[in-house]
């Protein structure tokens, strides 16, 4: 078996596509002018940035003017929640509803938020990995500022009832954001069909750089501005455009939300024979409902196994992937997504992500296929806690 | 997370990787639940580590650390073995990362918990030679 090299690990990042980068160059050496600059240098910089709007708003079915740049999916993240929560203390709501399986930028700005005195509010997902609306409905009460939903799940990759859940916000008259980071570019979305009042975005998951997002506002919505200085952004996020990576993510944005159906039936397919392939192997399951997934996404628990070591045995092969286990988080628990879905602590540890796109070749699935199997059964070789399963003995 | 590459080394081709089917003293540290456990295997003859073997379910330094044990452990008397520190262990292996020190604790325990078993074995109370095994924390 000849060695390949395959990325599958396109929820963590992705390469900036050669449309996205020619789109970006010139931004660089030649129509390098400040957009706040009134000559001709600065005046195109500035349409350029407009363009870019244009094309994100577009892309979510929403007005340029709803559109804001900024640096990153958790900095759209971080200003929504702290701003509206801002906004809304100031009317006594200090209670906030998100989900126990939340990105970490809006767990960990939740949690800061509960330190200023904020009441948070985790709805749980069940064992699928779905949130039920009805949770959501329950939880809000007089006093909720804010309703703060992913919509897709970057582990495990389910797909929440976005549209269920904002309609009941606005039966209730509570704002509704959703980290969408994931979902972008995988899942239609269009903000006003689905009554979203804010969505967190960003570049680096569909080829555009890293370094660059946005976060839409439904109009009429006033967040306090987030950084204070010059004009940019409507003076809402101030500091000088980066104009050739928002030109990036326009470019960007608009590539990967045309024909997401087509994409989607090329690599559904795919997806589908590494999982059947995957759980071939004995003592695995599939984590997260199979088919409310994004289609490019798979995530297996391996039994007997930890995910780190199976990272790296892959990594020998050729293989790029993620896993949630502990070593890979940087702490002694493994993924509070996988846990919050009701896996126990040693099985969540033995996980792999797999995130894959429509480019990905029939040789390559093949060649996943062959060698995930073979370093399964090098490392259970060599576990403990494999032996004891065999044994039938228990596993602490 | 930077790896030196001994340490890839020692996780790619482990050594001492099985079990010892007679052995002298096996002795196992940590849970599936932190997401490290090691099980290790001595032969000990006349007061020498003949043969030294492992089993590990953890990370790429766990792995690293337990091949590595048992390399510095062979051939070694037991007073020798009872004297490795995880701190030679991360030296053997170019350094680890700060998060995974705990991986070369686990190591140097694994390595005194089989001798606790060797010393049990002959019927000699292990406490006063080997002292406490030290469990890592949930």
């Amino acid at each position: 078996m000849e060695k390949r090299f395959i990325y599958a690990d396109n929820a963590a990042t992705t390469a900036v596509s050669e449309e996205v980068l020619s789109a970006m160059l010139p931004h660089f050496t030649k129509a390098y002018g400040n957009a706040s600059s009134i000559y001709k240098l600065g005046r195109d910089a500035q349409a350029d940035v407009e363009k870019a709007r244009e094309k994100v708003a577009a892309a979510l079915g929403a007005d340029p003017k709803e559109i804001f740049f900024t640096s990153c999916g958790s900095e759209s993240d971080n200003w929504s929640i702290k701003g509206t929560a801002e906004m809304m203390a100031k009317k006594g709501k200090k209670h906030i509803i998100t989900s126990v399986f939340e990105h970490h930028a809006v767990l960990h700005t939740c949690e800061y938020l509960e330190k200023q005195g904020f009441e948070v509010t985790y709805i749980p997902v069940d064992s699928k990995g779905l949130i039920n609306p009805e949770d959501v409905r329950n939880a809000i009460r007089e006093d909720t500022a804010l309703v703060t939903i992913m919509y897709a799940n970057n582990e495990i990759g389910t797909i929440q009832p976005i549209e269920e859940i904002a309609a009941i916000c606005h039966e209730k008259k509570v704002l509704f954001h959703t980290d969408a980071v994931q979902a972008v570019g995988h899942v239609e979305i269009d903000v006003k069909k689905q009554g979203i009042d804010m969505l967190s975005l960003s570049g680096h998951k569909i080829h555009a750089q890293k370094g660059v997002g946005a976060l839409y506002v439904r109009k009429g919505i006033v967040l306090p501005n987030l950084i204070h200085g010059g004009g940019q952004e409507r003076s809402k996020r101030a500091g000088t455009e980066n104009v050739p990576a928002i030109v990036g993510l326009g470019r960007a944005i608009e590539i990967a939300c045309t024909d997401i159906a087509e994409k989607a039936a090329i690599v559904t397919p795919k997806r589908n024979r590494l999982i059947d392939g995957i759980l071939e192997i004995p003592y695995t399951r599939l984590n997260g409902d199979r088919d409310k997934r994004l289609p490019g996404n798979l995530n297996i628990s391996i039994e007997g196994i930890e995910g780190e070591s199976l990272l790296l045995m892959l990594d020998l092969n050729g293989i790029c992937a993620s896993s949630g286990s502990a070593c890979t988080s940087g702490s002694l628990d493994p993924s509070h997504v996988l846990l919050s879905i009701g896996l126990k602590h040693e099985v969540a540890h033995g996980s792999l992500r797999l995130s894959i796109e429509e480019d990905i070749t029939d040789e390559d699935v093949d060649y996943i296929l062959e060698v995930i199997p073979k370093v399964v059964d090098r490392l259970r070789e060599m576990s403990p806690v494999w032996e004891k399963m065999m044994n039938g003995e228990e596993v602490k | 997370m930077m790896y030196s590459e001994k340490v890839l080394d020692h996780f790619s081709n482990p050594r001492n990787v099985g079990e010892i089917e007679d052995a002298d003293g096996v002795g196992e540290i940590g849970n599936a639940k932190c997401g490290d456990i090691m099980k290790m295997y001595l032969k000990i003859d006349n007061g020498i580590i003949t043969d030294a073997k492992f089993k590990t379910f953890g990370c790429g330094a766990a792995v690293a650390t337990s091949s590595m044990a048992t390399e510095l452990i062979k051939g070694k008397s037991i007073d020798d073995a009872l004297k490795l520190t995880n701190d030679a262990v991360v030296e053997a292996l170019d350094g680890l990362p700060a998060v995974k020190i705990h991986c070369s604790v686990l190591a140097e325990q694994a390595v005194r918990s089989a001798l606790s078993d060797y010393y049990t074995r002959q019927g000699i109370d292990p406490l006063p030679i080997v002292g406490e095994i030290k469990e890592p924390e949930e």
